[in-house]
């Protein structure tokens, strides 16, 4: 996908006055938060399960190599064919050589971030193959050309009202505006795709060592229509989501769907291991395995490792007060909100994101509420960090903090400092004590006031009062 | 070098390794993988089918009881009635026997096609904690009858209704020693909310999931 994240400031100005983006945002952060809330309440032993599943995750991590040698030994001993790409086109050209090997014509795709980030679908038409998103969401995007704002709720930024003008347009049938009528024409006109395509492209949620299986998590069923009807089926996933066990399977499924959407557990969980026996009815004939490094090894090793731990639930952006207020869009590639801040400088190159890691108010809300406790705050601190010591920020700003630097490591001379700041900062206040526009900070005064200091500072009220 | 020994040797070159793997790490990790340790979960406090009831109809399942599996067809039977459904379905080898006709519906014993509107299954086991019930896929067990249909009735074994998810996968490892082709958990009807997060049933899979529980066994 095409990176956009350098015009983060453009696009959250514009989204923030966008009126039908701010209602839904607020209808998310209510379903979506509320709904976790409760589920952890039911939970007895929440914080145990929640520590258990970091340590899963870290366990996986630590022997990244070893665990995904162990997979593939599993998955190709039942008949999966497993491929390794390290780069996005790497993966569509591993997809595409699939698809002529098995002579496809057609491809029908459940959600995969994964696949968002490679472009997969660019890749395939280019190639020839028609390809449909099958998520009732991300049907919605493909019909209108956009990408998705949530990694849970792709379309959540989307009016009912669009969706109605838009299945009027491309369906070329009578205008719907109920919503259960919208749905079953999607229903309808993919039900037919379902069984006529050659190849079914899914993500994993994650990949199993013990078995050599992958697993989705869908609630639509579109998941198992894509690994049960095509005669081919490709799960395309990060080298970072291999789980060691099916004991640690059920402890990741009372946190992934309970973060994501509020939900007990999704409607259906999906585990498939290899190829269709014998005697069996349905399912694929070859089973396909990608694993996609994508940038995730350089993330290895280095202070940045604990965002490999991420299973892509979507709480710490449901819960962020910058996604509430901007959406997804504007963060501008494939991950929004707090682990977007990550991993987009992460995959992208932090220079393309510049603002991302800067996008936050630091109130940890993300780190509280994430099911396998990566602290995004301090990952995101360590970005800027990076951004300084490349010296990727603006020399005024740089310059700024460098004087700041060296004034706090001078304990008089910052004393001395603040003792006039605020004295002219009190000055500044007038008789209303409030200062209305402070040079070199218009943009904090633009839309509100500064209450002026008292005029001394902390130092030397303590001094007199002792 | 190809792509997986270059990822490989990513991988352990970052994380200061030597450049080949060596014998103990891999009995490490295949040792942890054969103990497989359970890991916390909640307490339950509850009557595994008491709790599979409740949860089944949070989800918006709807569960009916019988003594035993004979009476089923008679029960599925009423159900249709209720909710007008076709008298037609298509079902799973092992409930070829019993005596749809007396209870007035046209039993098709085969996978299930595009066009099938009702769907008779069994499953492996049924997980109370979540009202989940557990399908593997098999030459006996297609997946399709759980699926393509509109209606997915279940007909369930009250003593196969099992704790959690991890009994579940024990009692896999028990009677089959390797997963099948594919596992399906299935918790409810097909739904979606991605527009305007108003939920709505039906989405691709199933709009109505009723559960048959046989309170005698199979």
């Amino acid at each position: 996908m095409q990176v956009a994240s350098m015009h983060f400031k453009s696009r959250a100005r514009e989204k923030l006055v966008n009126r039908n983006l701010q209602n839904a945002l607020n209808k998310l952060q209510g379903n979506f938060v509320r709904g976790r809330a409760q589920r952890v309440a039911e939970m007895d032993n929440f914080e145990a399960i929640r520590d258990a599943a970091s340590a899963i995750r870290d366990r996986v991590l630590d022997r990244l190599d070893v665990y995904l040698e162990e997979f593939e030994r599993n998955a190709t001993a039942r008949g999966a064919e497993v491929h390794w790409a390290e780069t996005h086109e790497d993966v569509n050209r591993i997809v595409c050589e699939l698809a002529r090997r098995h002579g496809v014509r057609k491809a029908v795709k459940s959600k995969s971030m994964v696949t968002e980030e490679c472009a997969l679908n660019d890749a395939l038409e280019a190639a020839g193959i028609e390809v449909l998103e099958t998520d009732l969401g991300e049907y919605i995007l493909q019909l209108a050309k956009e990408p998705p704002s949530h990694i849970v709720a792709p379309v959540v930024h989307k009016t009912r009202d669009e969706v109605s003008d838009l299945f009027e347009e491309k369906h070329g049938t009578p205008r719907k505006t109920d919503i259960a009528e919208l749905t079953r024409e999607a229903r309808e006109r993919l039900r037919g795709h379902f069984i006529s395509a050659d190849m079914g492209i899914s993500g994993a949620n994650f990949a199993i060592a013990e078995t050599g299986s992958t697993l989705i998590v869908t609630n639509e069923g579109n998941g198992r229509m894509v690994t049960t009807l095509p005669r081919v089926h490709v799960a395309i996933t990060g080298i970072e989501k291999i789980l060691p066990t099916l004991e640690d399977v059920a402890t990741l499924m009372r946190l992934l769907p309970s973060h994501g959407t509020g939900q007990s557990i999704s409607n259906y969980i999906s585990v498939t291991t290899g190829v269709k026996g014998e005697r069996e009815h349905d399912g694929p004939e070859h089973f396909h395995v990608i694993l996609f490094d994508g940038g995730r090894t350089s993330l290895v090793g280095t202070e940045l490792q604990p965002m490999l731990r991420c299973i892509r639930c979507g709480a710490c952006m449901n819960h962020c007060p910058v996604y509430q207020s901007v959406g997804g869009h504007a963060y501008g590639w494939v991950y929004p909100g707090p682990m977007g801040s990550v991993l987009t400088p992460a995959y992208v190159g932090l220079e393309k994101a510049l603002d991302l890691p800067n996008a936050a108010t630091m109130c940890n809300q993300c780190g509280v509420v994430c099911p396998v406790k990566i602290p995004l705050p301090d990952l995101m601190r360590k970005l800027r960090e990076q951004q300084f010591a490349r010296k990727l920020k603006p020399w005024t700003e740089r310059a700024a903090f460098g004087a700041w630097c060296w004034t706090a490591q001078r304990p008089a001379i910052y004393a001395a400092a603040a003792a006039i700041g605020a004295r002219l900062l009190a000055l500044m206040g007038g008789r209303d004590r409030l200062i209305h526009s402070i040079p070199l900070a218009g943009g904090w005064t633009a839309s509100r006031d500064m209450p002026a200091p008292q005029g001394v500072t902390f130092r030397e009220l303590y001094r007199r009062q002792r | 070098m190809n792509a997986r020994e270059n990822i490989l040797a990513r991988i352990r070159a970052r994380q200061a390794k030597s450049a080949l793997t060596d014998a103990g790490e891999r009995e490490a990790v295949r040792a942890h993988i054969a103990a497989h340790p359970q890991n916390p979960r909640p307490a339950a406090t509850w009557d595994p089918v008491v709790r599979f009831r409740e949860e089944a109809l949070k989800l918006a399942s709807t569960v009916d009881e019988v003594e035993a599996l004979d009476a089923a067809p008679a029960a599925i039977s009423r159900y249709l009635d209720a909710q007008r459904l076709s008298r037609e379905a298509v079902c799973w080898e092992a409930f070829a026997t019993l005596d749809w006709r007396a209870a007035g519906i046209v039993i098709a014993v085969r996978a299930a096609h595009e066009s099938d509107l009702v769907g008779v299954t069994g499953t492996f086991c049924a997980i109370a904690e979540t009202g989940t019930l557990m399908m593997l896929s098999g030459p006996q067990t297609p997946s399709a009858v759980s699926l393509l249909p509109e209606t997915h009735i279940a007909i369930i074994d009250a003593s196969r209704i099992v704790r959690g998810m991890e009994e579940a996968w024990e009692l896999v490892r028990s009677e089959r020693r390797v997963l099948p082709r594919a596992v399906n958990f299935i918790s409810g009807p097909s739904r979606t909310a991605d527009i305007e997060q108003t939920v709505t049933l039906g989405a691709h899979g199933p709009y109505r999931v009723h559960i048959v529980i046989v309170k005698n066994g199979l």
